[in-house]
């Protein structure tokens, strides 16, 4: 005979509230007081070293040898060369608002209204073309600056922004290519997506870097930032192309036999029919990805250009700052996690509307 | 004209020009780099794999000199990907589950704590990390201030020095072959019935326990010792074993990063259990024990393994990175040898063919363990 139980107690207060969260078992209780000490001693040490005990200003830099915490004084010090790298002293304004440009255009793609087929590359094409006409220059009397002596935090966005410009119409490509009924067109597709995703990144910017001037005549070698940027395209498009690929596999296929039936054109079926419904079901996939490739710029590092994580090293490699290197790595550290915690914020907001309208 | 109009025509002209395309490129750059070869003076083909390197690597578990050959080189550079792989893939699982375990815990200090952990790590590259861990660990005092480790270690800025025990290069491969055999056997009685399955499971263990003593005991003379302690002797270090900061930063920061993605899969495995599962569970009466042991964890278990090998082949590429710190995996081995010998095109196939090789068993194996362990009779 079943004995009927009480509904499991509401819990509207404090008290039960906690009970449940901190204290539901001995053990418990005894981790949440273990625990909760050692994350009290932690944040108290790290506001202590951060905050408290730190030296913030270049003028005081002497007092660094006396104080336990951290001296700020090396990021007033050495801020220009890790944000700018070697870009000409008189010239940071303008990267810093080729940098801005490219931050609104990543801000405004955030918002629904510029979602499209049409608007978000649109938007895209521009901040990238205002990103290179300020950090170039060459007209409206602005001195050129040659991609040599780009550096810091606008060369990490400049190589976010060109892998997703250039990228994303390669992806759409090879995506549409991949899925074709046609055995040569999917094979070639097929073969390039999975010998991509094979390789270590580094891999395919080091061959971009060091191979392709053996193998491509001297006319059509170009920049070398410009090789390092396409190849680094060419392997966000392979993830990207998947991505894509899976959103297109999700749409039920009587959506595209209507649209033939109704005698739409190829073009037509995947630019109003496919795509659009493609990105929106692959939108939390396509901001991971965006994640992964904002942290992997980092690794252009190695080819020997100055993005952010290698000014951030040579501001620490020689001279008085050697010993102020948690700084300084806290420092670009934070950078990064400002954007990728951001769009991976962004991400998850995204996906819980989803979740929120589709049901 | 009106065959060209035809879809069919149409379609196979367009994929004869691609086809060509794409052909004609790959001669095209044949030639040129056959070219550029040439008027450089540098044979092609694998004849330099022969040479001797006359440069130097820090780290081997193989012996290596200067005047080792290209290709030893080179397989020294592979086991130091697969050992810094293997090694930070088992961390990094490890410190995942638990990450995992304690961001879905109803413990609410214990959820603040696996949050942050992820969110810090997981959102810095992977490179700032190790190039991060890598200066607080050469930034560590000298040998001679070395910070002792009880007895039986020291901490230097030269690395982490531990007790070695007496086994030569010899003995640590008979050790490994006949863990191998073992591990080989135990898969062949699981599979020929339960009676014997119970048995294979400590098999491996046992092989690896009895060769290592009899390794140890065997052919000794008895007033030597079983085990070199670390000393200081002037600046350095004598006897031990001293693992290399170059090292250790890359697994830590393998072991970290990955941590916290593992624990991000391992948490998300978790969440995706059906609740109706485990309140059917419950109802039988089955234990809160069981009731994971049974139920939970068989099932988490299977919702995470494709994003587990996804994640697995990720971070076995991304420990291309070491070379940003120093520490000679496949793709610095690769690319040194590439800028001291110019044997550029083998040596960048031999790279791909590297980590397609690596890329594809990680793959394969775990397709294989995705299919064995697939719920029966659902297809997979």
């Amino acid at each position: 005979m079943a004995v009927a139980l009480a509904p499991p107690a509401t819990d509207d207060n404090l008290m039960a509230w906690a009970r449940r969260r901190l204290f539901s078992t001995w053990l418990d209780g005894l981790i949440t007081v273990a625990f909760g000490a050692l994350m009290i001693w932690a944040v108290a040490r790290i506001v202590d070293w951060g905050v408290l005990d730190a030296v913030w200003t270049v003028a005081e830099k002497d007092r660094c040898r006396e104080v336990d915490g951290a001296c700020w004084s090396v990021i007033g010090a050495r801020g220009r060369l890790i944000l700018f790298g070697l870009y000409p002293h008189d010239e940071h304004w303008r990267s810093t608002l080729a940098c801005i440009a490219i931050i609104l255009t990543m801000g405004f793609s955030c918002i629904p209204k510029f979602w499209g087929l049409r608007r978000l590359p649109a938007l895209w094409v521009a901040g990238f073309a205002i990103f290179i006409l300020l950090m170039y220059g060459g007209i409206l009397g602005l001195p050129v600056v040659r991609t040599e002596q780009w550096g810091g935090l606008s060369l990490t966005v400049f190589i976010f922004a060109a892998v997703v410009v250039i990228g994303m119409p390669l992806a759409v490509v090879l995506a549409l290519a991949r899925r074709s009924p046609l055995p040569v067109i999917s094979g070639v597709a097929n073969v390039i997506i999975n010998f991509v995703r094979s390789l270590p990144l580094l891999a395919i910017l080091f061959t971009a870097a060091v191979v392709v001037p053996f193998v491509v005549p001297d006319w059509a070698q170009g920049d070398k930032l410009v090789r390092v940027t396409l190849a680094f395209a060419l392997f966000f498009a392979c993830y990207q192309a998947e991505i894509i690929r899976a959103g297109l596999q999700a749409i039920p296929s009587g959506q595209e036999e209507a649209a033939s039936a109704l005698g739409m054109k190829y073009w037509s079926r995947v630019f109003d029919i496919m795509l659009p419904q493609a990105f929106r079901n692959s939108l939390p996939s396509t901001i991971n990805q965006f994640v992964i490739t904002f942290k992997e710029t980092s690794i252009v590092t190695i080819i020997g250009f100055f993005e952010i994580m290698a000014s951030g090293n040579a501001a620490v490699g020689t001279g008085e700052w050697v010993s102020q290197f948690v700084e300084v790595y806290v420092f670009v550290g934070a950078i990064y996690f400002a954007f990728v915690f951001g769009l991976s914020r962004y991400g998850a907001y995204l996906e819980r509307r989803a979740r929120l309208t589709h049901g | 004209m009106r065959t060209l109009k035809q879809r069919k025509t149409r379609a196979w002209i367009f994929q004869a020009i691609v086809l060509l395309s794409t052909v004609g490129l790959t001669v095209s750059f044949v030639v040129i780099a056959r070219q550029n070869l040439l008027s450089q003076g540098i044979a092609t083909g694998f004849g330099f794999l022969e040479r001797s390197t006359g440069w130097p690597i820090n780290f081997a578990l193989i012996e290596i000199t200067a005047r080792s050959p290209y290709w030893r080189m080179l397989l020294a550079g592979l086991f130091n990907t697969l050992l810094v792989g293997f090694l930070g893939l088992a961390f990094a699982t490890f410190l995942g589950i638990f990450i995992g375990t304690i961001r879905i815990s109803s413990n609410l200090i214990l959820n603040i704590i696996g949050t942050v952990y992820v969110e810090i790590f997981r959102n810095v590259p992977l490179i700032l990390q190790a190039i991060f861990w890598y200066a607080i660990l050469t930034h560590l005092p000298s040998p001679k201030q070395a910070i002792p480790l009880g007895d039986f270690g020291f901490l230097s800025n030269r690395g982490l020095i531990l007790p070695a025990l007496d086994l030569s290069m010899a003995d640590v491969y008979l050790l490994l072959i006949a863990t191998a055999i073992a591990l080989y056997a135990a898969i062949r009685m699981q599979r020929a019935g339960p009676e014997l399955a119970r048995l294979a499971m400590p098999l491996p263990a046992l092989a690896f326990l009895g060769v290592f003593v009899l390794l140890l005991f065997i052919g000794r003379t008895p007033d030597a010792p079983l085990m070199t302690l670390p000393e200081l002797r002037g600046l350095r270090f004598v006897g031990g074993v001293s693992i290399k900061p170059e090292f250790t930063a890359l697994l830590i920061a393998i072991t970290v990063f990955g941590g916290a993605y593992i624990g991000e899969i391992v948490r998300g495995g978790f969440l995706s259990v059906d609740k109706g599962k485990i309140e059917a569970a419950r109802a039988l009466g089955l234990s809160a024990f069981r009731i994971n042991q049974l139920v939970r964890i068989p099932l988490a278990i299977r919702a995470m393994l494709p994003a587990l090998a996804n994640q697995y082949v990720w971070l076995m590429k991304a420990t291309t990175i070491g070379i940003a710190i120093g520490f000679p995996d496949y793709f610095m081995v690769v690319s040194t040898a590439i800028n001291q010998s110019g044997q550029t095109m083998e040596l960048i196939a031999l790279l791909m063919a590297g980590f397609l090789l690596i890329n594809y068993s990680i793959g394969h194996a775990m397709n294989r363990l995705n299919t064995r362990l697939a719920i029966k009779g659902k297809a997979a």
